[in-house]
């Protein structure tokens, strides 16, 4: 459930001051919750001049980043009001946010995780904006906003791949070659393990991170379709399909870095930043861990598995903004959504924090770092875009079920039969419609 | 008329039960009014903020919603979420052994702790006061603050518990990762701040121990252990009820401490934590975490029902 938190330099998550504001505000959040309404629009101005904007970017380099994005947008006839919430309370409070008062305009993720509230009601159409917007965006994009109903509910504004990640000093000083196959993959970690290295780093501590590997698992043995059926409730948990993602992953855990549990993906990518891991499978944000080494840093797509489906899929979750249903500014806050599906708005986000790339196709790439390039040219040339299992499923079963089996699993990797009944067995309690 | 009611009374009760009731409401007006508002005044609170709230959670318990649009959208399922939970839900019992292993722990463990410190804090020692207060400060700390404190200490490689043992380098013991032993990491920190809530209270007790029936017990020539068990305690009686209700309520709304170590999982799963989880996030599954909750209440209700029925009904016989 949570994602990932920009600018999260701590060197120690555990004992860093984040760790305990983290900590606190967690604590904070529950015993706000009454409350919560009030939280939306406190300051929204009630002037038709001013358009309020739901911020979940709440570290200081990708706040930084949104509030100048933003500036270009005041003029005087309308201005922009920034409300900003704490990134994870802002996803553990977004039912009561959006059934209270929320922001006209308001951050949230493309997928299931933008359907499931727009179905209900809870945010409002876009359809006609998007008629306006048809040729800034690729068609999978627009797929990616559309709900069932077939109307737009999301306007995307930057989007990040995910792969395996590596540093190339190390790589050529020890003569490693990218590996194309799950074979080629097991043979180079094997290597890297018999020349001293971790070969993949890897941390679970915040429940998500190991859903990455599922997902590249899966839809790398099943394919795109089935990774769509599975996390919309329509397959088993306890087929063979799912059993083999599992058994090879199994297999691959050997060669992961151990006690995962108990580490924070930081401390796992400074492992592979201090040359002690070989590679690490996330999203493109791990770069901010790598900072001054940026040149240094590059990754590659998952391996084939299956050659059936290749590597034709890419697992690249999309931020975007929904608006609200009923905003007190409806003209400001489509002028708004307007304005942030500009290249140009994308791009000065991309200018303070070059962690994600824009998702306008009219993006002019010329300023992008080497990796920003490699991320826009993976995901341009993938057939199927996957946003992330917590965003491409049921947020009831991603956080308890899924987080829940996965940690089960890495724990004890010999019970398979066990946490894919449990998964299964819950899954069919909540996928009942 | 006097001889009359004398003689009234013994043969019918009746006029004795209306006299009995007059008296009894046999105020003036406004003092009617005073203990009317000040009984009246908490109840519609405790009605409101207490009943309400808990037979609406289990109204909610036989029920499926999502926590989105009104009363119309809930979808009443009758007895299937508790059958689901008993059956399918593989956190449930983990974290039932875990709330119980917390109340056994923190009835053994700190109560004892706590009633020994007392005891050798009634004594009058030399700084008595100093050690008191070192000993209850962990009381003051909210346990999402203690949670962190113990993470310091637990941490594998930089962690002080590690490098006194000598482990941290060769072989780092994972105290709050490894699922078999964090939760009785956890519980050492809940414990060490839970006996000095133990002490005080057991120190206010044996304040108010008549000096005298020490003294008594003294010169019948009882030595300090049994002028302890068979004097001291037995007068403790009043605190001990008061500390075991203390106790099954802090293991059972144990929350904040795992919480902060790790959201409760891995090991560390507990009935609140689980209510927590389904009831507050993106989208919440109301009539399930309202189950889980319900089954803490009876949990809760049990022991203090059990344990308040056998204490009355002791002390009516007696």
């Amino acid at each position: 459930m949570v994602r990932y938190t920009p600018s999260s330099q701590s060197t120690n998550p555990l004992l860093g001051r984040r760790a305990v504001l983290r900590g606190l505000l967690m604590t904070a959040g529950i015993a706000a919750v009454p409350g919560l309404a009030a939280c939306g629009g406190s300051d929204s101005g009630s002037s038709n001049g001013t358009v309020t904007f739901g911020n979940n970017l709440s570290d200081q380099v990708p706040k930084d980043a949104i509030t100048a994005a933003l500036k270009g947008f005041d003029s005087d006839a309308l201005k922009v009001s920034i409300n900003t919430k704490q990134h994870e309370q802002y996803q553990e409070q977004i039912n009561n946010y959006l059934q209270g008062k929320p922001d006209d305009v308001l951050a949230w993720f493309a997928g299931y995780r933008m359907r499931f509230f727009a179905e209900k009601g809870l945010t409002g159409d876009l359809t006609e904006l998007w008629s306006g917007l048809g040729d800034n965006y690729a068609p999978a994009l627009k797929e990616a906003a559309t709900a069932k109903d077939g109307k737009q509910y999301l306007v995307p504004f930057t989007q990040y791949p995910w792969g395996v990640f590596y540093l190339k000093s190390v790589w050529t000083q020890r003569g490693y070659a990218v590996p194309k196959t799950l074979d080629e993959f097991v043979a180079l970690a094997t290597k890297m393990k018999a020349d001293g290295l971790t070969p993949i780093a890897f941390a679970q501590k915040q429940g998500w991170p190991g859903m990455g590997t599922f997902d590249q698992l899966n839809f790398r043995t099943n394919g795109y379709q089935f990774h769509v059926d599975l996390m919309a409730g329509k397959e088993d948990w306890q087929g063979k399909k799912v059993r083999d993602v599992f058994d090879t992953w199994k297999r691959l855990l050997p060669l992961h870095q151990e006690n995962a549990l108990g580490r924070e993906w930081q401390e796992a990518a400074q492992s592979v930043q201090q040359g002690k891991s070989g590679m690490y499978l996330l999203g493109t944000f791990v770069g901010q861990q790598f900072k001054g080494q940026e040149d240094d840093l590059d990754f590659f797509p998952f391996p084939e598995i299956n050659p059936e489906f290749g590597q034709d899929t890419v697992e690249a979750p999309i931020d975007g903004y929904m608006m609200a249903k009923n905003p007190k500014n409806a003209e400001g806050a489509k002028k708004l959504l307007q304005y942030l599906a500009k290249p140009e708005t994308q791009l000065e986000y991309l200018k303070s924090d070059p962690s994600s790339i824009a998702t306008s196709t009219k993006a002019d790439t010329s300023g992008y770092t080497a990796l920003q390039k490699k991320a826009a040219d993976v995901i341009k040339n993938a057939k199927h875009i996957t946003q992330f299992l917590d965003r491409d499923t049921d947020p009831r079963f991603a956080s308890d079920a899924a987080t829940n089996g996965l940690n089960a699993f890495i724990q004890n990797p010999d019970d398979i039969d066990t946490v894919l009944k449990g998964m299964a067995d819950q899954a069919k309690t909540i996928f009942t419609g | 008329m006097t001889d009359k009611t004398v003689h009234e009374e013994p043969k019918s009760p009746a006029p004795r039960g209306r006299a009995r009731r007059k008296r009894a409401t046999a105020l003036a007006g406004g003092d009617k009014l005073v203990l009317g508002l000040m009984l009246g005044i908490p109840t519609l609170f405790h009605v409101l903020l207490v009943w309400l709230p808990s037979l609406g959670s289990v109204a909610l318990s036989f029920s499926s919603w999502d926590g989105i649009g009104g009363f119309e959208d809930i979808k009443w399922v009758g007895v299937q979420n508790y059958v689901d939970i008993f059956t399918h839900y593989p956190r449930f019992w983990p974290a039932l052994q875990h709330n119980l292993i917390w109340l056994v722990f923190l009835l053994v463990v700190p109560t004892t702790a706590g009633l020994f410190l007392a005891v050798l804090l009634d004594r009058k020692l030399r700084f008595g006061a100093v050690y008191q207060s070192a000993l209850y400060l962990p009381m003051v700390l909210s346990l999402a603050l203690v949670g962190f404190i113990w993470q310091l200490i637990y941490q594998p490689e930089q962690g002080l518990l590690n490098n006194l043992l000598g482990t941290a380098d060769s072989d780092p013991t994972n105290w709050l990762g490894d699922p078999k032993i964090n939760i009785y990491a956890v519980l050492v920190a809940a414990a060490w701040r839970h006996t000095g809530y133990i002490m005080l209270l057991y120190l206010a007790g044996l304040k108010s121990v008549d000096p005298a029936l020490k003294e008594a017990a003294a010169l019948d020539g009882a030595n300090s252990f049994q002028t302890f068990t068979k004097v001291t305690f037995p007068v403790l009686k009043p605190v001990n009820i008061v500390v075991l209700v203390v106790t099954v309520i802090e293991a059972l709304r144990a929350f904040d401490i795992v919480y902060v170590i790790n959201k409760g999982r891995n090991g560390l799963e507990l009935l609140s934590v689980l209510v927590t989880d389904n009831i507050i996030g993106e989208s919440s599954r109301i009539g399930w975490g309202s189950a889980l909750a319900v089954i803490l209440l009876l949990i809760s209700l049990g022991f203090i029902i059990t344990y308040l029925y056998q204490v009355f009904s002791k002390e009516n016989r007696a």
